[in-house]
């Protein structure tokens, strides 16, 4: 393999970037598609790089939890697996549990939080941490959680 | 042609520098004039008595006498220096948009513009009431030309289009258009980013009227430009910017504007940048533009070749070498130009990947971007040949390139 002789310590994680359990979720993603009977739903984009995101949630009126996702977009492997991920982590929540997880997931990315801190529902979503090597490729980590704040924001204040 | 030697970033062990239509890497006479200016030459231009002043000035208005040879312009009075091909067609747009163009109006553009070329005219549409049509392309990424009878009328009062795309290789038949914009009484303004670094320019057989490129994609340093245009339209133009050099008197209430093409550059020029600029130009007339041009071919049918026969790839544009220039475009099955060009970078190689500011063009094409590697003077066969092989390591790592098949 040819290595590049920029001093960067890309080169040892980037090995590391796409980890099995990244292409799994993009390879296999959980919750594709759409529900009919979604309570609320909300889309999200990454103009510059062409990242969308579709989010329905179905929110049970009597227990208030989260009893349905499903999502569905196109982009990178990173955010499609965090999308993924994110669905997989939100069934049985409620939506401020679910809200906390977002900020919880950006604090990471964005604010240099220790990934192994990430309650253990986010477990898969610690192997993202490593997106945090690639500056530009955050706001795809991100898309999905911006777009599920999106939606309960929207929900609450129309509530 | 044998010159990697002569360029200090390229020697950096199994690099392989494929975003040359981004930006060029600079060979050792650019580095060295950058810093024998800044050491025994600096001095502002055009003012100073003193000697080491006229020796700034001296190399600096040498320089625009070099590019006005080097395009083949009638005079060096036709010459700005700006910061880029951007702010020159922002200069055109601003001053002789605003001046020229009346509601209705019409600018015609292209479906290829990078976004420099377009968004300028959106802006000065909008402020005049111009409308704002574009060519078609063809599915081979080729200007649908034969829309031309329709679009072009008494009412176009511009064409403005690249000579050469950025994203698809294509090369418009920029003088036969310029010459149809005439009979109609159009301007024709060209985009020369791509096509003056790499083919032999010249301006009076091309037709146009005005013409901006940049000194960083054809081995000059950053933060220079240049706008030419003819003479008569310069001297009608009014100064988009205002204050020192480009003034010949000034009162407290009104002044009057230095000659051309002074009057266009307002405050200290980038002269260092100019300067260096110089010395590319100088290593670009000794490799010789029909020699660039010659390797240029000869390595895109190579890899045109090389990634033609690779069923896993979707590559876009015209696929005779001869007839487009060293960006050659391509998407790998479904896989996102952005984990293409991440997986390429853990082999070294350097290529873009997104919509390269071209975003109606990526609409066009139903796509939302691509991975693009882009060749220059430098670059070899090898190189090609290296990134072929390492798109097996997209495909050793994201499976085949159908998967996942799933996205919508």
């Amino acid at each position: 393999m040819i290595k590049s002789g920029i001093p960067d310590d890309r080169d040892v994680i980037s090995d590391d970037l796409y980890r099995e359990i990244i292409l799994d979720h993009y390879r296999s993603p959980r919750h594709r598609g759409r529900l009919d009977d979604a309570t609320f739903r909300a889309e999200g984009k990454n103009p510059l790089c062409g990242d969308e995101i579709s989010l329905d949630l179905r929110v049970s009126n009597q227990r208030g939890v989260i009893d349905g996702v499903g999502i569905s977009g196109k982009g990178c492997a990173i955010s499609q697996a965090s999308g993924s991920m994110m669905a997989e982590a939100l069934t049985g929540r409620t939506l401020e549990e679910s809200a906390g997880y977002a900020r919880a997931f950006k604090r990471v990315m964005l604010e240099g939080a220790e990934a192994d801190l990430l309650p253990p529902e986010l477990e898969d979503l610690k192997s993202l941490e490593n997106v945090k090597q690639y500056p530009v490729r955050i706001k795809c980590a991100i898309l999905a959680w911006n777009t599920l704040l999106e939606a309960i924001k929207e929900n609450t204040s129309h509530a | 042609m044998n010159i990697r030697g002569d360029f200090p970033l390229l020697q950096t062990p199994g690099l392989v520098y494929l975003d040359s239509a981004a930006t060029t890497q600079k060979p050792q006479v650019v580095i060295d004039a950058l810093r024998r200016y800044y050491e025994s030459q600096n001095a502002n231009v055009h003012r100073g008595i003193y000697r080491l002043a006229e020796t700034a000035t001296r190399l600096y208005e040498g320089v625009r006498d070099q590019v006005a040879r080097f395009i083949g312009a009638a005079s060096r009075a036709e010459i700005v220096f700006t910061r880029g091909t951007t702010e020159s067609i922002n200069l055109v747009a601003a001053s002789w948009g605003r001046a020229n163009l009346k509601p209705g109006d019409e600018i015609l553009s292209t479906e290829m513009e990078h976004h420099s070329n377009l968004v300028p005219w959106q802006a000065v549409a909008k402020e005049t009431g111009a409308i704002l049509k574009h060519i078609p392309l063809t599915d081979d990424g080729l200007l649908d030309v034969s829309s031309l009878g329709t679009l072009l009328t008494r009412r176009s009062k511009l064409v403005a289009l690249t000579h050469m795309s950025n994203v698809l290789g294509t090369i418009n038949p920029v003088s036969k258009i310029a010459e149809a914009a005439r009979k109609v009484g159009a301007r024709v303004l060209v985009d020369g980013a791509q096509s003056v670094p790499n083919l032999p320019v010249d301006v009076r057989s091309l037709g146009c009227d005005f013409l901006a490129f940049s000194s960083h994609k054809m081995l000059g340093p950053t933060g220079v430009g240049v706008l030419w245009a003819r003479r008569d339209l310069l001297e009608a133009m009014e100064p988009v910017q205002f204050g020192g050099d480009m003034i010949e008197t000034v009162e407290l209430q009104q002044s009057t504007w230095n000659e051309l093409p002074w009057k266009f550059e307002a405050g200290t020029p980038n002269i260092a940048d100019v300067i260096a600029f110089g010395a590319a130009i100088a290593y670009l007339d000794r490799l010789g533009m029909a020699n660039v041009r010659e390797h240029e071919i000869r390595l895109v049918r190579h890899a045109l070749k090389a990634l033609g026969s690779d069923r896993r790839l979707t590559l876009y544009g015209p696929r005779v070498a001869e007839e487009r220039g060293g960006a050659i475009s391509f998407n790998f099955g479904e896989i996102h130009p952005h984990d293409v060009s991440t997986i390429l970078d853990r082999r070294g190689i350097c290529v873009r990947a997104g919509h390269h500011c071209c975003q109606p063009l990526m609409k066009r094409f139903g796509i939302h971007g691509t991975t693009r590697a882009s060749v220059y003077a430098y670059n070899t066969e090898a190189e090609i040949n290296a990134l072929a092989a390492a798109l097996d390591e997209v495909e050793r790592i994201f499976g085949r390139a159908e998967t996942p098949a799933k996205q919508r």
